[in-house]
């Protein structure tokens, strides 16, 4: 009649078993991307990177924009890169300390890649979502809208913007977010016309949730694994960008600087001898670009597994 | 396929007059103008050169008089720097250049990225994979203002090969370098996208049938396989195309080659807008048209798009 010891155990037993063995989707990610050597290496480099543009500061033995007047033109023989002077990584044409520079370089840099992912994610996400879900006419004009926009060649236009209401990162980051935002609308609506089919959207539905409300609570959380995978892999595309941008001269501007605008200044003299004013900021251009690369790829195949 | 085109000409050209109306809005909503130096001219001469360029007329007279010559004689206005000299002569003098190196790194950065992303996809997994998949990942991080010093450095700089710069009516020395500082990184993205693409159809059932059939091999990829494999390349080289284009900026900077890309910031620098806007529509003209062409393309090769 009743079901002997044993077997009330061993349900318990198979049911405490199943609770160790289910995973949740997050959980079997990490797992996912733990095992992806090249991904937890890059993810190391990166919150290296961040640290060296958090506390590198305080290494630094000279201050960014102290003009040591007594090394201006005699670079390529004094500014060499040493640890007796305190200029690790040598000065610049002005005599400032290149390490020093190197730092708020690297800040500012992370720092335009970031705001630009950060509004593709809050824009892009809602701006995509709420086309998917509304679907018809609604969806057919925002999408037209996000065809006519990325069918403009932007670069022209930040540059003509830079010019006009002259060059300050508040313009840059406006300029960035101006563009950033238009693949995530895209992505962000053809996951959204596929959620939104299942069946806890039509218990939503059918229980009279508002429609905004059924965005924010029950769409976006389900968009934002793919979300924060476009986001790591917009970082270093806006970095880029950035640089490009700072690289002519139109974006960050002095005493401030950037990556890009080391790596310009680096260019231009590098026939004088002075090859380290290049090949400092470039070393961290790169490692990061990669950093941020591999995160993404791994955080990819994490998240989304069918995507190969 | 007619009225799909069509329909496509009718959203291509409101977009290229919505980039006109802004460029066009932009540049009034301006601060100041080329006019504006730091010794400041009398009125009266300063009224004069307004009148000349027409800046002294209502908006709307300004904009329809711009658009109507854009549109009707492709003509894009004096410049406001240098005297004797239309947006026109500017451009036709820096473009050809551009278009040049431009079309060359587009080329190679097609044909070696499918080359290399085919051979990869076929032998996955072999040496041959792995310098392709190593070579994907490595040169996409070297945009081509990376590039550019680097190649300087080490064919001029070091080896002395190669020419540092100028153009010299684009003779191979001077076209080398600008070209593969332009198209690495594409190269790279290309040749990524269609290792992956070609491996998925590698793994579909009719390859499998047309190989069952002991077709050849290389008769199977060419005939078979490429078709639907390099679809979703076509969608990154309208991206692609823009982005050789507006590097022209940075190879112009680096390589004195006298493209556009020395004109547009030069005129940034000395706030000529009617250089700026020429440039920047042009550009756009050739982006819309470049999509347009990708997007025929597209429905020609996918049987499954209905159009």
């Amino acid at each position: 009649m009743f079901p002997n010891r044993t077997t009330v155990e061993d349900i318990e037993n198979a049911a405490a078993l199943a609770e160790v063995q289910g995973r949740s989707l997050w959980a079997s990610a990490r797992a996912r991307f733990m095992r992806n050597k090249a991904a937890v290496v890059s993810l190391i480099v990166l919150i290296l990177v961040a640290a060296f543009a958090l506390f590198g500061g305080f290494f630094a033995q000279w201050e960014r924009d102290f003009v040591d007047f007594s090394l201006m033109g005699r670079n390529a023989h004094l500014g060499v890169p040493s640890f007796e002077t305190g200029h690790y990584f040598g000065t610049d044409n002005s005599g400032r300390d290149l390490f020093a520079r190197t730092v708020q370089g690297t800040g500012i840099s992370l720092m335009v890649g970031i705001v630009g992912a950060m509004v593709a994610v809050l824009v892009g996400t809602l701006y995509g979502a709420t086309a998917g879900y509304f679907g018809g006419r609604v969806d057919g004009i925002m999408m037209r809208i996000v065809d006519v926009l990325m069918s403009i060649p932007f670069m022209f236009v930040l540059i003509l913007m830079l010019v006009i209401f002259g060059r300050s990162i508040l313009m840059l980051f406006i300029g960035i977010g101006l563009i950033s935002w238009l693949d995530m609308a895209r992505i962000a609506r053809g996951q959204t016309l596929t959620i939104k089919n299942k069946e806890f959207v039509e218990v939503a539905v059918a229980t009279g949730v508002h429609p905004l409300r059924i965005i924010l609570r029950h769409i976006i959380p389900n968009l934002l694994g793919i979300v924060v995978v476009y986001a790591t892999l917009l970082v270093p595309n806006m970095i880029i960008f950035e640089s490009f941008i700072s690289f002519l001269g139109l974006g960050v501007q002095e005493p401030n600087t950037s990556l890009g605008a080391l790596i310009s200044e680096g260019a231009g003299t590098m026939q004088y001898g002075t090859l380290w004013q290049l090949l400092f900021p470039l070393f961290f251009f790169v490692l990061t670009i990669f950093a941020f690369f591999f995160v993404g790829d791994g955080l990819r195949d994490a998240l989304d597994p069918k995507d190969r | 396929m007619f009225s799909f085109v069509v329909r496509r000409l009718m959203v291509a050209v409101p977009t290229l007059l919505i980039l006109v109306i802004l460029s066009f809005v932009l540049m009034y909503a301006a601060p100041g103008g080329p006019f504006n130096s730091e010794r400041p001219l009398p009125p009266e001469v300063l009224a004069n050169i307004e009148a000349k360029y027409g800046l002294d007329q209502p908006f709307w007279k300004r904009i329809t008089d711009y658009i109507w010559g854009v549109v009707a004689h492709f003509d894009f206005g004096p410049s406001f720097k240098f005297k004797d000299r239309s947006v026109n002569d500017i451009i036709a003098q820096g473009f050809p250049v551009t278009l040049t190196y431009g079309f060359w790194s587009f080329v190679l950065a097609t044909v070696v990225g499918v080359t290399l992303g085919t051979a990869a996809a076929i032998k996955q997994n072999s040496w041959l994979d792995y310098l392709a998949v190593g070579f994907s990942v490595g040169a996409q991080v070297l945009p081509n203002f990376v590039m550019a010093p680097i190649l300087l450095l080490v064919f001029t700089l070091w080896l002395g090969w190669l020419p540092g710069g100028g153009w010299n009516g684009g003779e191979w020395p001077y076209l080398i370098m600008p070209v593969i500082a332009l198209s690495t990184s594409y190269m790279a993205s290309i040749a990524r996208i269609m290792r992956s693409s070609m491996l998925e159809v590698l793994n579909t059932n009719f390859i499998r049938t047309a190989q069952a059939k002991g077709i050849p091999m290389r008769r199977v990829i060419l005939r078979h396989a490429m078709k639907p494999a390099i679809l979703p390349l076509l969608s990154y080289l309208g991206p692609a195309f823009v982005g050789m284009i507006t590097g022209s900026v940075v190879i112009d900077a680096f390589f004195s080659t006298g493209g556009i890309g020395t004109f547009f910031v030069n005129s940034a620098f000395s706030r000529d807008y009617s250089v700026m806007m020429g440039i920047t529509i042009l550009v756009g003209t050739l982006t819309i048209l470049f999509n347009l062409v990708v997007d025929i393309l597209y429905a020609w090769i996918d049987p499954k798009i209905r159009y």
